[in-house]
């Protein structure tokens, strides 16, 4: 139990005060083909997704968890060198791959036109790269269209062995929601031709509750509340689809009944200054314990999709034995 | 060292920082902060939270300035003989206002502004809000109505792409590439040269034919708008690297956040551009008590002994939050040298109001 915020000692208490999670969500989210985790920027979604990626993993699914960002996280967590546009094994069944979007771009253009000349001629010319630049969100198609291969049981990669589980640890809320919108867009300003089609199936396939999860991840605060009710409104909006799960990161415990707030602000500067140094601590961070759970209650009034919290992890981030721990969390609460 | 010394010179403070560590609440404390102190100020946001947009009296979409009510800072504690205006910025109003002042004709504009290419680039999509937080502090800048202004950089996936967006706009609307696009539409296939007719095929291939014609319509109706935007672009740039300018880091005492602000500062160090320092919010206090059978005996003296284990543990959690914190900021502090390091606790709820301004800048300017 290490690691954990003593919460295990008090979830009785915050019970009472936070429904319980549904138990409904482990098939609705980790048994999907694809799972997206995205979520304003600082609220753990690399974290997450780890952690999710190693409860899969552990449940004999061979999973595969996908960063999309400039600096490898993944990897560096479980003691690996960088993984890269490779598909590589960090932990038993669990793998790590990093799409960088120059890599994605030149392996879907030579698999569009079937021939490394041709890749050759275009690569080389500066025309492509300004194509693009121009053309908006080409390089969002390719990303996704690279996690969307990841996630399919007949593999396009020759000699790939499929995954029972793809997750993909998205950008932020606004890059992330451009990255999921990405194909249809695309499918609209490219009414023709193989990338128009090709978008249009990786559109069906995102927008399809049965195929792809969407996690939001969230901590119990203003905006990162503000931006997941609004994730919700968007996906519905734009995707016509729903938010799958909320995971509400680093609940603190939140330990004191009111009477005992009341017995300790009783004692009232009596005790040494080590002492009332103590009891200060203890306050304060009951009030923020308050307030995050009112910030949790104001996210299930407004969001539809299920919400889960998972507790504050005190040991350092990304820390192995931290995300054992949160992973057996998230195995509980999903 | 005071926030107040770090810029009393500055004209422009860019607040940069990954998601999430209080970059926007710190750029409107300091903006509040140095109107108080008898400067015209005006913060640029791009997302306030709602609560504290409302708390400065902006709506929801302005792109304009707004004078924030003296009678609200003063009831807050921040009155004083300056003034501060606050904005949100909207990426598309201002793109469109950018082509609105460089077409030389309605036409021009209305052929732009209905271009679905350009549609879909000026939709936020990534790097043109980066670019348009830019534009529009050079704008404000030039007009010179304010001593000084405070920029709240957008959420970027990599802090690094806001540097880097007006380059890109320049290579976007490189000439030579706009040359090949208008010669391949109006001129058609035929009379290009061989290389490039072979370059229409496969981009077509590639990538559909009537996106191809989106872009040459786009760069078509762009036309001679080109080159305002260009050299816009390049003020732009210039603007970041002068010494009237600074940045400041924003970051929490996280890891990640941390290893991000040092990466940050490197680079802004390479590019040689003016790094004022840092702001580390949301620090846990550094407290001097600690466990031990002393402690227990007082507190189960003073409290029921269940309640006194309580404090106990939750004291042993804080001390390993803020010695966590402690690490992290001591390895960001050898990356900065002399540069100031200005840290701000972490304060009881978050701060959405002009009120929780006013109580980070007891400790933004705090100090000489």
């Amino acid at each position: 139990m290490s690691g954990l915020c003593h919460t295990q000692c008090y979830s009785e208490e915050l019970g009472g005060i936070l429904p319980t999670p549904t138990l409904r969500g482990v098939k609705a989210v980790l048994d999907q083909r694809l799972v997206v985790i995205t979520g304003k920027g600082g609220v753990g979604k690399t974290t997450v997704a780890a952690a999710m990626g190693l409860a899969a993993a552990r449940a004999g699914k061979r999973t595969v968890i996908c960063e999309v960002a400039e600096q490898e996280r993944i990897t560096q967590t479980f003691g690996r060198p960088p993984a890269g546009f490779r598909e590589t094994e960090v932990a038993p069944r669990l793998h790590a791959f990093s799409i960088n979007p120059e890599d994605a771009k030149e392996e879907w253009l030579r698999r569009q036109l079937r021939s490394g000349a041709l890749t050759g001629l275009l690569g080389a010319s500066h025309v492509y790269q300004y194509l693009t630049a121009a053309a908006p969100g080409l390089t969002e198609v390719v990303t996704i269209g690279k996690v969307w291969e990841l996630a399919q049981l007949e593999r396009r990669t020759s000699g790939a062995s499929p995954y029972d589980l793809t997750i993909v640890d998205a950008p932020a809320t606004g890059n992330g929601m451009a990255l999921l919108r990405a194909p249809r867009t695309y499918s609209q300003i490219a009414r023709v031709g193989p990338i128009g089609r090709h978008a249009g199936v990786i559109d069906a396939f995102l927008s399809d509750p049965a195929s792809t999860a969407v996690v939001a991840v969230a901590l119990p605060e203003e905006m990162p509340v503000n931006e997941t009710i609004d994730l919700e409104r968007r996906l519905s909006e734009e995707l016509g689809r729903e938010l799958t799960q909320v995971l509400v990161n680093g609940v603190l415990p939140g330990r004191l009944s009111a009477a005992e707030v009341k017995e300790i602000e009783a004692v009232d500067g009596a005790g040494s200054p080590p002492a009332r140094e103590a009891l200060t601590v203890a306050l304060s961070a009951e009030a923020r314990a308050r307030h995050q759970r009112s910030q949790v209650a104001r996210l299930r009034r407004r969001v539809g999709a299920r919400v889960a919290t998972l507790p504050f992890i005190v040991t350092p981030e990304l820390e192995l034995e931290g995300l054992e721990a949160l992973s057996r969390e998230i195995e509980r609460k999903l | 060292m005071s926030v107040e010394r770090l810029i009393e010179r500055k004209e422009v403070v860019i607040c940069a920082g990954s998601g999430g560590v209080g970059k926007t609440t710190t750029s409107a404390a300091i903006a509040a902060g140095m109107a108080q102190r008898g400067k015209k100020v005006a913060v640029l946001t791009i997302d306030p939270a709602r609560r504290l947009a409302d708390s400065l009296g902006l709506p929801e979409l302005g792109n304009e300035e707004r004078q924030v009510d003296p009678a609200r800072l003063r009831a807050a504690g921040l009155g004083g003989p300056g003034q501060l205006w606050a904005m949100t910025l909207d990426a598309k109003r201002t793109f469109d206002d950018l082509v609105d002042a460089h077409a030389p004709d309605a036409q021009a504009r209305d052929a732009v502004l209905s271009n679905p290419i350009y549609r879909e680039l000026s939709n936020a999509v990534a790097g043109s809000q980066d670019y348009m937080a830019m534009e529009k502090l050079h704008e404000l800048h030039q007009d010179g109505h304010y001593d000084l202004l405070v920029l709240d950089t957008p959420p970027t996936r990599n802090a690094l792409d806001f540097l880097d967006a007006p380059a890109r706009l320049s290579r976007f609307i490189d000439s030579r590439s706009l040359q090949f696009f208008r010669a391949g539409s109006r001129a058609g296939l035929g009379l290009l040269g061989k290389g490039s007719a072979a370059l229409f095929y496969v981009m077509k291939r590639a990538t559909g034919v009537d996106l191809l014609e989106d872009v040459a319509g786009f760069f078509n109706a762009l036309g001679d708008m080109t080159d305002g935007f260009r050299e816009r672009a390049k003020r732009v740039d210039a603007l970041l690297g002068e010494s009237r300018t600074t940045f400041l880091l924003v970051t929490s005492p996280r890891a990640a956040s941390i290893a991000e602000a040092s990466y940050f500062s490197r680079k802004l160090r390479d590019a040689d551009l003016p790094f004022g320092g840092v702001v580390v919010n949301r620090m846990r206090d550094q407290v001097k008590a600690r466990p031990g059978p002393k402690l227990e005996a007082e507190l189960a003296g003073l409290l029921q002994e269940q309640l006194a284990r309580k404090v106990v543990h939750n004291l042993e959690d804080h001390l390993r939050m803020a010695d966590r914190d402690a690490r992290n900021t001591a390895l960001l502090r050898k990356e900065l040298g002399r540069r100031p390091m200005i840290e701000v606790p972490e304060l009881p709820g978050d701060v959405h109001d002009i009120a929780g301004l006013a109580a980070m800048n007891a400790y933004l300017f705090a100090g000489g």
